[in-house]
């Protein structure tokens, strides 16, 4: 559904709305992935990004955004000299990832306190993102809500627990969508929620013995 | 949101009320969202159309390559041309100001796109000013062009990549056209025809930016489609119609775009982007955006 304020907006800092406010969501919400600004980061562009993103700031968003700063943020002009100040150790590379790739995708790897986390995603049109693969696990995360992205096994009740996980935190759940690669194989969620998930909510689902892995990612676009 | 024109007219017809309002209450409704609400968020865009125009009408902002800037100043100053002191020199202005904070990664609205934003806030505010006109029939407006452009969107498309420049600037300036007309006092039929007036002025125009770079041509297209929006409603508001209804016209704008090479879509791979001087000045200030970022 088309809204009249992704119409008239995002507010953003140029000049293109794929290549820069795109790029800096992508870049926050791998940031979101380990929690915090990362000490390093690797970021490999692919197709359009990697031909004229120099040109668009691609790099100054991707980075600002890895740093925090929201794409009507001005400081990602000068986003990585203020990423050598704070410690942030990042690296292009020009990559062809996949013959099918949107023409502007990114794979980011960051490393924080030696954690460590992949993200693969896309820049659509007109600022809007998608997040297709985290850790190597296939995941299709928009940005619009605050999300949570699990995988566990495929057994019965499970959905069951984690919304009750959810609503003891008082979560409202927006969508959620389950996916499976075959009957009893892992079980693949995207949760997206009204709230912002305090950690403890995820502590909670990855204390769950049957989830083999879960992430929070933060609301990036959306009024 | 509307998915036809039509359907928006009909119903701003049947209740008596603008096309604004319609919208607002159909954005209010899809959205769970009080339509106080909706209007504060537009406010806020328009305080950043206009605090991007002041930024522009400076002269001192340049793209990355340098291959735009300082022109809205030059437009700003300058005693000559026809259309000296006048409105329409004013909106030029504006557009060329908008587009050029937008290449050198100032802060715009991106309305519908950052490639097209420089052509509705130079019509609203350019005739906001001129004919003393209210913040609130402003935001009256930019309500007024979002459902033309969720339109365009849901119809044809709002990409350069996917459709050309006449789905940016072409789709920016049938949202100012529609969206300035009904400010001015047009009825909710004659907002449609100032769409269709302005968007049959736009058609078939591709995307051609030297190197990819939203810079040349985008930031002229802005001011060039702001003075076809500015004929779209001059001819609208004189009662003047448009044989072909408004959502034709916009689905006329998708099939064409589906049409266009590939080359004409944002690649930089035909129209001026492909000329010999395109492609020497692509390479030349290439070459040294990467040299300055070190």
């Amino acid at each position: 559904m088309v809204s009249l304020l992704d119409i008239i907006g995002p507010v953003m800092v140029g000049p293109s709305s794929s290549h820069t406010a795109g790029a800096c969501r992508l870049g926050l919400l791998a940031r979101g992935l380990i929690g915090g600004t990362p000490q390093s980061g690797l970021l490999q562009l692919h197709g359009s990004f990697a031909r004229t993103g120099e040109g668009h700031g691609t790099d100054k968003a991707l980075v600002g955004g890895l740093l925090g700063f929201r794409p009507d943020d001005e400081r990602i002009r000068e986003a990585l000299q203020i990423a050598e100040r704070e410690g942030l150790d990042y690296k292009f590379e020009k990559v062809t990832i996949a013959d099918a790739a949107h023409p502007n995708t990114v794979r980011i790897n960051v490393e924080l306190n030696g954690k460590k986390a992949t993200m693969l995603g896309s820049s659509l049109g007109a600022g809007r993102i998608m997040v297709q693969e985290i850790d190597g696990y296939p995941v299709e995360v928009t940005g619009n809500l605050h999300t949570i992205v699990l995988v566990a096994e495929d057994r019965k009740g499970s959905i069951a627990r984690i919304t009750g996980v959810l609503a003891e935190h008082d979560i409202n759940i927006a969508t959620l969508r389950l996916s499976r690669k075959e009957r009893g194989g892992d079980a693949f969620m995207v949760i997206e929620c009204d709230e912002e998930p305090d950690k403890k909510a995820g502590e909670e689902l990855r204390a769950l013995d049957w989830v083999r892995w879960t992430r929070r990612l933060p609301k990036v676009s959306g009024g | 949101m509307y998915k036809a024109l039509a359907d928006a007219i009909k119903d701003a017809e049947r209740d008596k009320k603008s096309l604004a309002q319609v919208a607002l209450a159909a954005e209010s409704r899809d959205q769970g969202r009080p339509v106080e609400d909706i209007r504060a968020a537009l406010q806020r865009a328009l305080d950043v159309m206009r605090s991007a125009i002041e930024k522009g009408l400076v002269g001192d902002l340049y793209s990355a390559s340098g291959l735009v800037g300082g022109d809205a100043a030059k437009l700003r100053t300058s005693a000559k041309g026809p259309l000296a002191q006048t409105p329409f020199r004013d909106i030029l202005t504006r557009a060329l100001a908008v587009q050029e904070v937008n290449a050198a990664m100032g802060v715009i609205v991106a309305a519908p796109t950052a490639g097209g934003a420089g052509v509705l806030p130079a019509i609203l505010t350019g005739l906001a000013k001129a004919k003393s006109v209210s913040d609130e029939k402003v935001v009256d407006g930019l309500a007024t062009a979002g459902l033309i452009g969720a339109v365009v969107a849901e119809r044809a498309s709002l990409s350069g990549a996917e459709g050309g420049c006449q789905a940016e600037t072409g789709a920016a300036a049938g949202m100012a056209a529609g969206a300035a007309t009904e400010m001015l006092g047009g009825t909710p039929s004659q907002v449609g025809h100032a769409v269709a007036l302005t968007m049959q002025g736009m058609l078939g125009l591709v995307c051609d930016p030297l190197g990819g770079l939203v810079e040349l041509p985008c930031v002229f297209r802005n001011a060039t489609g702001a003075a076809i929006a500015l004929a779209g409603i001059e001819m609208a508001l004189a009662g003047i119609t448009f044989a072909i209804p408004v959502d034709e016209v916009i689905d006329v704008m998708g099939e064409i775009g589906r049409e266009m090479d590939v080359r004409y879509r944002e690649t930089a791979g035909g129209g001026l982007a492909a000329t010999p001087t395109g492609r020497r000045l692509a390479k030349e200030r290439l070459y040294q955006i990467k040299r300055s970022d070190g």
